[in-house]
């Protein structure tokens, strides 16, 4: 498989950029996926430590809350936790519904879209979404822009952090470290058609199981996301941790982001531009002379002094 | 040939206003330029002037802070000739004879016409609104505990309010340039008579009726500067 994409030809999304990215390059490059088999889950956490291992982060130690959730939450420096959920079934049975939160890595990422900074957000031909610190300037704009509630600000650097699908192993050829770490096979990752018809099977056998609603989260509204969910109630994605049933980017992002900035923009040189030719044409309203009667005119200077 | 300046003239706007003026004048064209710069990549090129793409970004609140500061002591003094009266209306319904020079066809009015009350008005809307807006996108020292639809909310909402300002700011300054005798008052705070009564002649005509009243003090304190 080919997932290379850390050659600059290969960026095909940039933010706040609106020259056309690189277009001579076709097809080569695959694009990739991670499928997270959420029935296969046990929540060992192992996938999180190697995230922290590879990518050499060491959060801070937090506290125990009386749940497992720990961190509570994604932060700069822990870029993937797993949420744990006690769900009651239909029968009544109680489910232990464990799913692993990080970047969707979205076809459309709502990220890029807010971002302002050129190329501190870009996505790879292969699909990864990733930040690029070097542009970052610490807006906080992303946080705005994503559908997940994903990037988050590091109070070190002021920088955006999140998970970068190990981008830097895929280059190598080498599939992320929570992959590589997952004892169970929970965390598979391939091109996107194979881990398509991996979850297609898993859904096929966990209807087979009973769970007839099992399904694959692959959102659409976002342009499908290269990190997707075999799921064992498809049908009610926020049981797992709040993950959004519909997520796209939010109206609101659009309006702010959408076809009124260039307008606004050519808006604001145009009211200068008509100024200028306003006093072309029309001229300026010049100094009203004093009074033409040249007696009363100095009589009227006079009087000023 | 204007002979306006060798009359010391009316008092228009006292010393304290001329600096307030120039001092929000001056923070809000850093405001608009910082602004810019992360409004749309075209303008991307305007953090070159602030140092850099971070410097811009980390300035811009400090200075709208700053710059609202001064607004407000700029704002309260005008307030009162900011109203709008009845031939303000009629001046405004006359525009194209504004905008075509054709002043003598034009009702007289106070102290500020329709358009400089007009621009009163909506920067008075908007300084609080990006005010607002702009603590709560600010980071690193208060986006971080709001909620993600207020910071879209609010995002949003200094994006359009900031281009209302802009495009009054643009107007406003054009009429500086326009209206010759504006940008000396403003600088220098004194107009001619002639200017005030071509541009002003209510005020004209009370500055003129408070001198006679009061001969002595015909300087500052009679024009009823602000
Ligand atoms: C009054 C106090 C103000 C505060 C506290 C404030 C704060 C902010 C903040 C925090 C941002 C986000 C970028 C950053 O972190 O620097 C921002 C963006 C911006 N500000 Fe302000 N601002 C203020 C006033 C203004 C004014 C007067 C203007 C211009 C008329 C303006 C125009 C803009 C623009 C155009 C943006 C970019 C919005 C976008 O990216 O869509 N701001 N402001
Ligand atoms: S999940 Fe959020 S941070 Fe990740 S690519 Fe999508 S929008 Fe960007």
């Amino acid at each position: 498989m080919r997932g290379d994409q850390i050659n600059l030809q290969n960026i095909v999304a940039r933010s706040a950029t609106t020259e056309p990215s690189p277009q001579v390059r076709h097809g080569g490059v695959e694009e990739v996926t991670k499928l997270i088999d959420v029935s296969r889950c046990i929540g060992c956490k192992a996938c999180q430590v190697a995230c922290s291992e590879w990518n050499d982060l060491r959060d801070d130690v937090g506290e125990c809350v009386g749940v497992y959730d720990n961190p509570m939450d994604l932060t700069p420096e822990t870029w993937e936790v797993m949420r744990f959920n006690e769900y009651e079934d239909e029968q009544g049975n109680l489910e232990w519904l464990i799913r692993k939160d990080n970047c969707m890595h979205c076809e459309e990422p709502g990220c890029l879209e807010a971002c302002p900074a050129p190329g501190a957000i870009v996505k790879y031909a292969n699909g990864i979404v990733d930040f690029n610190s070097e542009h970052c300037i610490g807006c906080g704009y992303c946080v705005a822009g994503c559908p997940f509630d994903i990037p988050r600000i590091s109070k070190k650097d002021e920088k955006a952090y999140k998970c970068t699908l190990c981008s830097d192993r895929v280059f190598h050829g080498l599939e992320p470290a929570c992959v590589k770490s997952c004892p169970t096979g929970s965390i598979m990752f391939g091109t996107r058609e194979d881990m398509h018809e991996l979850a297609a099977a898993r859904t096929d056998f966990l209807k087979g199981r009973g769970y007839e609603k099992a399904g694959i989260y692959d959102p659409a509204g976002v342009g499908g996301t290269h990190v997707i969910y075999v799921l064992q109630h498809a049908d009610k994605p926020e049981i797992y941790g709040g993950l959004p049933e519909d997520p796209r980017i939010s109206p609101m992002v659009d309006a702010w982001k959408g076809v009124t900035k260039p307008l606004m923009s050519a808006a604001i040189g145009l009211a200068a531009l008509s100024g200028f030719f306003h006093y072309a044409t029309k001229g300026p309203k010049e100094e009203p002379e004093d009074d033409p009667d040249e007696e009363k005119a100095s009589e009227a200077r006079e009087e000023d002094k | 040939m204007s002979h306006s300046n060798r009359e010391r003239g009316i008092l228009r706007y006292r010393w304290w206003t001329r600096l307030n003026h120039w001092t929000v004048a001056i923070s809000f064209v850093l405001l608009v330029l910082s602004g810019l710069a992360l409004f749309h990549p075209f303008f991307w090129s305007l953090t070159g002037l602030f140092g850099g793409p971070i410097m811009t970004r980390a300035w811009h609140p400090f200075i709208g802070v700053f710059m609202t500061l001064f607004f407000v002591l700029l704002a309260i003094p005008l307030f009162k000739d900011s109203l709008i009266k009845r031939y303000d209306i009629q001046w405004l319904k006359q525009i194209n004879d504004v905008l075509s020079n054709r002043d003598e066809r034009l009702p007289p009015v106070g102290k500020n016409n329709a358009g400089q009350k007009l621009v009163y008005w909506i920067m008075l809307g908007c300084v609080p609104i990006l005010l607002v807006t702009g603590i709560i996108i600010w980071r690193p020292y208060f986006a971080e505990g709001m909620p993600i639809w207020l910071l879209r909310f609010s995002v949003m909402v200094h994006a359009y309010t900031a281009f209302l300002a802009i495009i009054t700011l643009v107007i406003h300054i054009y009429s500086g340039i326009w209206v010759k005798g504006s940008i000396r008052a403003m600088v220098q705070g004194r107009v001619s008579k002639a200017w005030a009564k071509h541009h002003h002649s209510l005020w004209y005509d009370e500055v003129m009726k408070e001198r006679k009243q009061q001969p002595a003090a015909k300087d500052d304190s009679s024009a009823r500067p602000q």
